[in-house]
């Protein structure tokens, strides 16, 4: 590629042919403020808070989206620069619903960042202000479009990334606002809960719906064994909410804080990630053996992928494992395993995931998820609400020392840590079945090529004699290609691992949440996963079939994997949904 | 001409509105009754332009220019002229008439200064009816283009031809066929924004409903000239005479084998869609257009890329305005010199202006470049009504500002109009007088952008409904001096920052009327008083003792019953019950009552 040089603030610099001013000013060391662009979700030029000068423009230019050019000469820091940028924040404050102290993004606002940064006097253009209704009535999305600064990420988030779409700008001039057509509340359109849109919200407009006052209630209550159950991924990512490095192992942390508020019990969900490998390899040897049944199938861990299926590719459903995911075979385990096992009365447990989702609590509430006659899950915590609990709890996340998890169902393999990196599922379910069908030990359990952050990716595996080709997808919009192929009979995969979250669990929409500042220039996706591999690389246990507390399950509970019992627990079924009713 | 007489009658909006559809029903009656059918040709022609005049009729080969007409005045004008000979005089325009006698409509004040390119058929033709258009040269410049030109040079000659896009910018128009042409892509389009939405103006609906198939032709030219098959119209849908009329000039032209697979058998193929637009202002923006196009919300997105390289469906895409394309092919076949010789140096050819406010003769004119304000105003527009003063002059809409009665003499052309703080606009020309109050001006055409915004950027969102506030306080009397400073900051900040054309001009009328009119401002701010008399905050009526003669007329029109007196008798105006509704100065007839 060519390279162009231009000058920053009388500085030259040469960059590739094609980078914006933006990347241009940071090559050369000025840091431009933006706040509506957000790298790969959103480059609308709308906020017009990056501007700077360009010798011979007309008007100011929108440093995010202008293309340095050979020549150029940019000035990003003049008096009318500063003015401008300045009046666009407050002009955005001037209708924006201030109330930072009890907002849910007050430290992490980068909207407070801007204004602390430039000065503004947040009373300098008070006029008319819009007023909606915060909406709340769904169990996974809050959005409070008193607190949205209408930069459209999370339109961004939803339309590109995820193909969902079904957020937009609505009415228009002062009165815009992001909607839903006929608007509609979030929960009664074909939303899939992924909660793309929060992370990328610099404000408080968007939120996971809070349930940690429903935990502490539980755990406060005596009469209650409150069990805990942590996904692969938060481990990576929980120190991050305690200024932690981004990806920073804090597993032993986690379980100490956890254990610090008061859990009865803080189980690893890797565990159930094993279990699923177990349960859905055998489904996957039974379709290849049956010559009628459907393939490719296709991994259903994640909620948000199984509601995009069940909207968009209704007729397609039989292509889904009939698995649970990780989450709800946990909470089945738990209330019937080891309820039986703990003589237990399966009323009085309530089992609370951390997870790296939002869509988790909506698929709590889905039909055929209560194995054990009750809810296999009682309450699911994002990482940023577990974060927000131990905070509140006085718990010095820093200062305390590691714990383990609890016996006896606590222990996972790394093939189950793993599920957290978009390809995680595939390579655990490659190591385990290779193994089953040769008999024969894997030289190297590592599957490079489903590794990484790339959308699509794929492989040919030998399982005995059979070449199985499989292929792995994060983000839906990814989703909605490789789904498309099925659709018209192009697909020749066998097997196919689909994450709603672009990059898996790790970026997934429960995770916290990073300024563009920050994400502009790293890929959170790749430092998270990092550190899910390194955890991999040093583990001994590393197949989900040798986990000693998978094997006592089949042998003590459910016999073999894909046996009646099995099915009876640790499967479900799913809903061909309409899009608008 | 085959018939004794030819009776043109005017289908334009604003004569339809006028019954004129009943008028040609009723020519038909009459001949019929009369048994002449045979001898007369009607045609339902397009705009003639005078529409303060409308409804219309013409009749060769005298050329008796009627107007207003009624329905009821048809039997008269068969029986006398028709039938007789002899002109109905009564009927005639002031400005087409001399001493009684019939003037030729080109040697009229209206006519006589204005150069009728783009509208040359307007008024002539029936834009229903190919053949016409075929009869007056159609499609010859597109035969020309392709037959004796090639492709550059057919740009070439556009650019030589000086032409300016006509829907406000006023960007080269050669130039944006030479990238169009330059950019990659197999797939082009050229799309004709017809999405005319400035208040007041009606150009390009009147192109479209009076002679459709020029555009046809335009876009065809356009397309060979930059390699293109697919065309897009994209028009009002509150526009529907002219959907109409360029739904049946497509139909016609395809039946006729001019639009399709090999246009005209010469080779290239072109056709035409029409899209509808649901009346968003910045739809005439061309990236929101291209984006309604593509069913998506109509709004802008930053440039570049322009158009000419990622346009339509993400293809380099041609855009030009109606009145633009209008005047491709008479460039092409009378040639670059020829027009390039009308107008300025800077801003060749016509620009057609829609003429209203307070004016004699509203209506539609295309003038030479360089056509001084006062012709406009004094001449063709026929002077402000009731011996008025003039004020100002606004043009470019919206976008545009306020022109004082001091810069009268100003030759219209694009840099001219920039210069003094105002643009060209797509051609709405509003005149204003004495009794127009300057604030309120400036806070009906921000009324009218904040609410057409799309709601995109920061600064048109926000910043544009801060000033309309700030306007809205002044106007209530509630201002401050410092208010005015703001108004100026603001105004500057959101033109430097906004993302497009609607949001850059938007405090355009602002801007211009605190820079004329300053004063006006102060005494609204500073005195509580609005000079005009518009404000209503700020008006208080009284009844001028000596002039009042006690006939009551007030007493009995006031909705409230604010007005004490006996007949005979002085009245009053008591101010606490008055709700300004301006009644009583309507009805008084010796102007006893002051504001």
């Amino acid at each position: 590629m060519k390279n162009i040089t231009l000058t920053i603030n009388n500085t030259p610099v040469t960059v590739a042919e094609g980078a914006t001013i933006l990347e241009a000013a940071k090559a050369a060391g000025f840091n431009i403020p933006t706040l509506c662009y957000l790298k790969d979700v959103c480059q609308d030029s709308s906020c017009r808070v990056c501007v700077v000068e360009v010798k011979g423009a007309r008007s100011l230019v929108t440093a995010c989206s202008a293309v340095a050019t050979d020549g150029m000469e940019v000035t990003t820091n003049t008096q009318k620069i500063r003015a401008s940028r300045k009046t666009t924040v407050e002009l955005i404050l001037s209708n924006h619903d201030k109330k930072c102290l009890s907002c849910v993004r007050s430290g992490n606002c980068e909207l407070q960042n801007l204004s602390k940064e430039f000065n503004c006097d947040e009373t300098a253009y008070e006029g008319a202000m819009l007023k909606f209704e915060v909406e709340d009535n769904n169990p996974y999305i809050v959005r409070d479009n008193n607190k949205c600064v209408l930069c459209r990420r999370c339109i961004g988030a939803c339309h590109e990334i995820q193909s969902v779409g079904v957020i937009g700008a609505s009415s228009r001039g002062f009165n815009t606002y992001v909607g839903c057509a006929f608007d509609k509340p979030l929960g009664e359109t074909p939303c899939v809960a992924c909660g793309q849109c929060i992370t990328v919200c610099p404000t408080g407009a968007l939120s996971e719906k809070d349930d940690t006052q429903k935990v502490l209630e539980y755990i406060a209550d005596p009469d209650l064994t409150v069990i805990v159950g942590t996904a692969p991924s938060v481990r990576v990512t929980l120190g991050e909410e305690f200024g932690g490095q981004i990806g920073a192992d804090s597993e032993g942390k986690m379980v100490a804080a956890l254990k610090m508020l008061g859990f009865s019990k803080v189980f690893d969900i890797d565990m159930t990630a094993d279990l699923t490998i177990m349960e859905e390899g055998a489904e996957l040897l039974e379709r290849l053996k049956d010559t009628t049944a459907k393939l490719p199938m296709i991994t259903s861990c994640s909620p948000g992928w199984v509601r995009f299926i069940e909207f968009n590719y209704p007729a397609l459903l039989g292509h889904l494992s009939s698995c649970k995911s990780p989450q709800q075979m946990f909470g089945a385990v738990m209330k019937t395993y080891y309820a039986e096992k703990t003589k237990t009365d399966p009323s009085k447990i309530r089992v609370v995931s951390i997870m790296p989702c939002t869509a988790k609590k909506y698929e709590r509430m889905r039909a055929n998820q209560a194995a054990s006659g009750f809810a296999d899950i009682d309450a699911v915590l994002t990482t940023r609400e577990l974060a927000r609990l131990i905070k509140s709890a006085g718990i010095d996340f820093k200062a305390i020392k590691s714990a383990p998890f609890d016996s006896p169902v606590g222990e996972g393999s790394t093939a189950g840590l793993i599920f957290g990196a978009s390809g995680g599922v595939m390579e655990a379910a490659l190591r385990t079945l290779s193994e089953t069908v040769s008999g024969k030990p894997l030289a190297n359990v590592d599957f490079k090529a489903v590794r990484g952050t790339k959308g699509i990716k794929e492989a040919a595996v030998k399982l005995g004699e059979t070449e199985v080709k499989v292929c792995v997808v994060s983000g839906l919009a990814n989703a909605r290609i490789i789904m498309d192929e099925i659709k018209a009979g192009k697909s020749n995969y066998h097997m196919i691992e689909v994450m709603a979250c672009p990059g898996g669990c790790v970026n997934g929409g429960g995770q916290p949440i990073q300024s563009a500042n920050v994400r502009n220039q790293t890929d959170l996706r790749i430092e998270r996963a990092k550190t899910i591999y390194n955890k991999d690389k040093r583990a001994n246990l590393r197949k989900s079939h040798e986990n000693p507390v998978i094997k006592a399950l089949y042998k003590d509970y459910f016999g073999k994997p894909g046996s009646h019992k099995a099915h009876d627990i640790l499967h479900t079924t799913y809903i061909k949904r309409k899009k608008f009713t | 001409m085959r018939e004794r007489a030819h009776i043109l009658v005017c289908g334009g909006t604003g004569c339809v509105s006028g019954q004129s559809k009943l008028i040609m029903d009723e020519f038909k009656k009459e001949a019929a009754a009369l048994g002449i059918e045979q001898e007369i040709k009607l045609i339902f022609t397009g705009c003639f332009g005078l529409c303060a005049k409308g409804p219309i009729v013409v009749i060769y080969p005298e050329g008796a220019f009627y107007g207003p007409v009624s329905v009821s005045d048809v039997k008269e004008i068969v029986s006398e002229h028709i039938l007789k000979g002899r002109i109905v005089t009564r009927l005639l325009g002031t400005d087409t008439c001399e001493k009684g006698v019939n003037k030729s409509i080109a040697e009229s004040a209206f006519y006589k200064s204005q150069q009728r390119i783009v509208l040359k058929n307007c008024g002539l033709i029936d834009p229903e009816d190919i053949d016409e258009y075929l009869a007056y040269d159609g499609y010859s410049a597109y035969e020309k283009a392709v037959t004796q030109m090639m492709r550059q040079q057919v740009i070439d000659c556009i650019k030589a031809s000086g032409l300016r896009g006509r829907g406000g910018g006023g960007f080269l128009t050669g130039l944006k066929w030479q990238f169009c042409l330059e950019a990659k892509g197999k797939q082009k389009y050229v799309v004709c924004n017809a999405d005319e939405g400035d208040p007041g103006a009606f150009m390009d609906r009147s192109i479209l409903e009076g002679d459709p198939q020029s555009i046809i032709e335009a876009m065809m030219i356009a397309g060979y000239a930059v390699g293109s098959d697919k065309g897009y119209v994209y028009v009002r849908a509150e526009y529907p005479i002219a959907v109409s009329r360029l739904d049946i000039a497509i139909k016609q032209a395809r039946a006729y084998g001019i639009l399709g697979k090999n246009a005209m058998g010469l080779g290239h193929a072109f056709d035409i869609e029409i899209r509808l637009g649901a009346g968003a202002f910045v739809c005439g923006e061309e990236t929101a257009l291209l984006r309604s196009i593509e069913g998506k919300r109509g709004e802008p997105r930053q440039r570049p890329p322009f158009p000419a390289v990622k346009g339509l469906f993400d293809k380099p895409t041609l855009i030009n305005n109606v009145e633009t394309l209008g005047n491709i092919p008479q460039i092409i076949l009378n040639g670059a010199e020829w027009f390039a010789a009308i107008g300025t140096e800077k801003s060749r050819g016509t620009k057609v202006f829609a003429l209203g406010g307070k004016i004699n003769n509203t209506g539609l004119v295309e003038i030479p470049m360089g056509t001084t304000l006062r012709t406009v105003i004094e001449e063709i527009g026929g002077g402000i009504p009731n011996g008025k003063k003039f004020k100002a002059a606004q043009t470019g809409g919206p976008s545009g500002g306020c022109i004082p009665a001091s810069h009268i003499d100003t030759p219209i052309d694009y840099d001219n109009l920039i210069a003094l703080g105002s643009m060209m606009g797509s051609g709405g020309l509003i005149v204003m007088d004495e009794e127009n109050c300057m604030v309120d001006i400036a806070k009906f055409y921000l009324e009218f952008t904040e609410e057409e915004s799309c709601g995109k950027c920061t600064p048109c969102r926000i910043g544009n409904k801060r000033l309309y506030e700030i306007l809205e306080r002044i106007s209530e009397g509630k201002g401050e001096l410092s208010d005015l400073d703001k108004l100026e900051q603001l105004s500057h900040y959101i033109k430097d920052n906004s993302l497009c054309g609607l949001g850059q001009t938007a405090p355009n009328p602002v801007l211009s009327t605190l820079k004329y009119f300053r004063d006006e401002y102060v005494a609204h701010v500073r005195d509580k008083k609005c000079p005009a008399g518009v404000c209503k905050a700020l008006v208080s009526y009284t009844i001028i003792p000596e002039k009042c003669i006690g006939c009551t007329l007030c007493k009995r029109v006031c909705p409230v019953d604010a007005i004490i007196g006996e007949l005979k008798g002085k009245h009053v105006i008591d101010t606490a019950k008055c709700i300004k509704c301006d009644a009583c100065v309507g009805a008084c007839k010796k102007g006893a009552i002051s504001k």
